[in-house]
């Protein structure tokens, strides 16, 4: 009897999880009112890409630092700057957040917990708080960065930590070494490339969210496209386009390079 | 010259926090110049004994004397300077994966270094020609810039007897040193640490499994059981029949 | 044989490349800090006073954003499985294994790249030029966004798929398309899945903050109790996010540990 009741069920298994998936995405799509597009969207569509055909040259060099080369270094610098703090701030987190014994450990849950809402925690309020601190401006750009960035690279770190090998740490300590020595002359070196592995990803993506940090004020390329965009200065917004694209994918190949190197 | 490299261990026992019995009142009186094997099951207690005797494990009653010096008792820098004399090599090597040999072999001199000057790498000229003529003794000093996760497993074994032996150690401890290696290099590393114990006299403790390699290069055969001693005879009055009873009995208890 | 020192290398013996890395580190650094002007000046008190106040959250205002949040996810379903259905016939075609032609695969990888460098802010914005104001943009930028990113999670996943049924199909006089239906597909299905639920955790945290910009979803009550200074309010808009976010990530991960 129980034998065909578990076959009745295993045979509607696919049916009834099928069923909750319609039914989730007919909810979704009930909250989505699809037909709410502008009846502009094609022209400006077209104007856009007119835009990213026919960019603003002469927007790329100006000379009076008001240019795109000027704003795209700005923001790498944010995010150069950002990440390099972050990494250092981490380091405490990670080390608490870390599962270095077998079993449950409170530490290392509120370490996670930490982590958590740091990284869930909007970067744009974080800049929003510290533009009250320090003001509009690249600045507190870094300051958001440096502490949003924290909740992915400690959760990175923290895993890095779990993976190290006490081995050599225990070699040096048997040959009359102490923990300082263990620390400096064998961990370290062994989880050193992991950690620079995961800060130079985190700064792959730290250029992506410093260049939309202009858009509360917090420097970068954010404002000059925002402010592009309001004024609907199409061949303005492609430049743009075009340089932050060119400098992502500058910089996630060369980060990539690196990267391949430390292992 | 005082003969340095005696080992006496006192009813020594180790619970671990678990409640598992590691070692049960172990008493052993090593000479300088031995060269021991203990041999047992995996879980005998063998690993465990060998770390009390360099205190990375502290044991829970008896004591350890290092040359009539207490390491079950010692604190802080008296311990490092006892744990100078006591080298030792692991199964898995442990060196440092992404550091050059040079720089594992210096890691054995750091019991004479304050932390400062060896973290800086401000190693002695001398110490840096102890680590050549170390290197040169397990023939491995052609990879003294190498990396060390470029090495096979032999030569890891190798660069470890190196660094081990920077510590101008009096007595030389092996945990199962062979165990990840295959059976050439196994010799290579066995007659390294043979000719260590005939050149220089020291006192050689290892961690084995191979019954014929214990025959081969042991003075003297110790068989652990349980945690408890249950074997304990020079060489020449060991016959392969004793090891059977070592392994076999505990077997039947399983 | 392993008794002589070898010769040190020239780069070995002044540490040529720990040295280089050091000079353009500090280089780097020192450049940047000039151009973001870092001074000391630090208003603590400016800085505690929001968080004194975010510190006693206006819980009333639950009620307000709870319709919004659910838009957020609503937003990034939507999003998810739209960016998904246009990434299937592009990873296919960004596949290795698939396409034979080295032109095809890296016109295809090119325009990938490029879409997967466009940061999710910024296609909000463009989206919110385009479309208008409301969730549809947000639906529009996640779309664009995890296209490009699922497309790529997909391609590799086919890339390390077993050749022999695919090679028994081609032998059995399989057209591509019965190919790919009975040879790729049921092999990555389980991995497409949890790609998915990947993206579907990343696209809700995204839709929390698209708002901002005009795009939908409880971002827009981010910007408007910010600009308000009802710091107290905006602290209830970021515990709703943050709940949301923690609960859809477990619901995922443990659906996502099921399906490995």
């Amino acid at each position: 009897m129980q034998h065909t009741k578990r076959t009745l069920w295993q045979q509607s298994k696919p049916w009834v999880i099928t069923l909750i998936v319609i039914l989730i995405y007919i909810w979704a799509f009930s909250g989505i009112d699809l037909s709410s597009i502008k009846e502009t969207a094609g022209e400006v569509t077209q104007s856009i890409l007119n835009g990213l055909f026919h960019p603003d040259w002469a927007y790329v060099y100006t000379g009076d630092g008001e240019d795109l080369i000027n704003a795209l270094i700005e923001t790498l610098a944010i995010a150069f700057l950002g990440t390099f703090i972050s990494a250092f701030l981490t380091l405490p987190f990670a080390f608490l957040a870390a599962h270095t014994k077998r079993g449950f450990s409170a530490h290392a849950s509120i370490g996670k917990f930490i982590l958590t809402v740091i990284r869930v925690f909007p970067e744009i309020v974080l800049a929003l708080m510290f533009i009250k601190a320090v003001g509009p401006g690249a600045y507190a750009g870094v300051l958001a960065v440096s502490i949003h960035s924290i909740g992915m690279l400690g959760k990175l770190f923290s895993e890095a930590i779990e993976d190290i090998d006490y081995g050599p740490n225990e070699a040096i300590t048997a040959a009359g070494g102490t923990s300082l020595d263990g620390m400096t002359l064998a961990t370290f070196p062994s989880v050193m490339p992991a950690l620079m592995n995961y800060t130079l990803y985190r700064f792959e993506i730290a250029v992506r969210s410093a260049s939309i940090l202009g858009i509360v004020g917090a420097g970068g390329i954010g404002a000059p496209l925002i402010f592009a965009l309001q004024t609907r200065n199409w061949s303005r917004v492609g430049i743009i386009l075009l340089g932050i694209i060119v400098m992502v994918t500058v910089i996630d190949y060369l980060s990539g390079q690196i990267r391949k190197r430390l292992v | 010259m005082a003969e340095k490299g005696t080992v006496k261990i006192e009813h020594v026992s180790k619970v671990y926090d678990n409640g598992t019995v590691g070692l049960d009142d172990i008493n052993l009186d090593i000479q300088s110049g031995e060269f021991v094997i203990v041999v047992g099951l995996s879980g005998a207690g063998k690993s465990t004994l060998l770390r009390a005797i360099n205190r990375l494990h502290d044991v829970s009653k008896g004591h350890i004397y290092i040359d009539d010096q207490d390491i079950t008792t010692a604190k802080g820098k008296q311990l490092r300077h006892i744990r100078r004399n006591i080298a030792m090599i692991f199964q898995n090597f442990n060196l440092v994966k992404r550091v050059s040999v040079a720089r594992n072999v210096f890691n054995g001199r750091v019991g004479y270094y304050s932390s400062l000057k060896s973290v800086l790498g401000l190693f002695s000229k001398a110490d840096k020609e102890r680590a050549q003529e170390n290197l040169k003794r397990v023939n491995m000093l052609d990879k003294y810039y190498t990396r060390a996760d470029q090495l096979s497993g032999g030569q890891q074994q190798r660069v470890a007897i190196a660094r081990a032996m920077m510590q101008s150690p009096t007595v030389f401890l092996a945990d199962e040193p062979i165990a990840s290696l295959d059976p050439k290099t196994t010799r290579l590393v066995m007659d390294d640490l043979k000719r260590l114990n005939e050149e220089f006299g020291m006192t050689v403790i290892v961690n084995l499994h191979s019954v014929p390699l214990a025959m081969a290069y042991a003075t003297r055969i110790v068989g652990l059981r349980d945690g408890k001693l249950v074997y304990d005879q020079p060489i020449e009055n060991v016959s392969e029949q004793d090891f059977a009873d070592i392994y076999n009995e505990s077997e039947v208890q399983d | 044989m392993g008794a002589a020192l070898p010769e040190k290398q020239f780069s070995q013996k002044w540490h040529v490349k720990g040295l280089l890395t050091i000079i353009l580190l500090v280089l780097i650094l020192l450049t940047s800090m000039k151009k973001v002007e870092v001074t000391g000046d630090f208003s603590w008190d400016q800085f505690f006073e929001i968080w004194q106040e975010m510190a006693h959250p206006d819980w009333s205002y639950i009620s307000v954003i709870i319709q919004p949040i659910m838009q957020t996810i609503q937003m990034a379903l939507v999003g998810t499985l739209f960016g998904t259905i246009l990434a299937i016939p592009f990873s296919l075609l960004a596949a290795r294994n698939i396409i034979k032609s080295k032109l095809i695969l890296s016109i295809v990888r090119f325009f990938l790249n490029i879409v997967r460098a466009i940061p999710d802010m910024l296609l909000a914005a463009l989206f919110v030029a385009v479309i208008g104001i409301g969730p549809m943009a947000g639906v529009g930028a996640l779309t664009v966004f995890s296209f490009g990113m699922i497309s790529k999670l997909f391609y590799e996943a086919i890339e390390t798929i077993d050749e022999g049924p695919i090679e028994a199909l081609r032998a059995a006089g399989a057209n591509g398309i019965q190919v790919v239906a009975f040879g790729v597909i049921p092999q990555v299905f389980n991995q497409f899945l949890s790609y998915f639920l990947y993206t579907l955790e990343i696209n809700v945290r995204a839709s929390t903050v698209l708002g901002y910009l005009g795009a939908g979803g409880v971002g827009l009550y981010l910007d408007q109790t910010l600009s308000m200074f009802l710091y107290n309010r905006t602290a209830v808009v970021i515990l709703g996010i943050l709940v949301v976010v923690m609960v859809v990530d477990g619901i995922s991960n443990h659906l996502r540990e099921v399906l490995a």
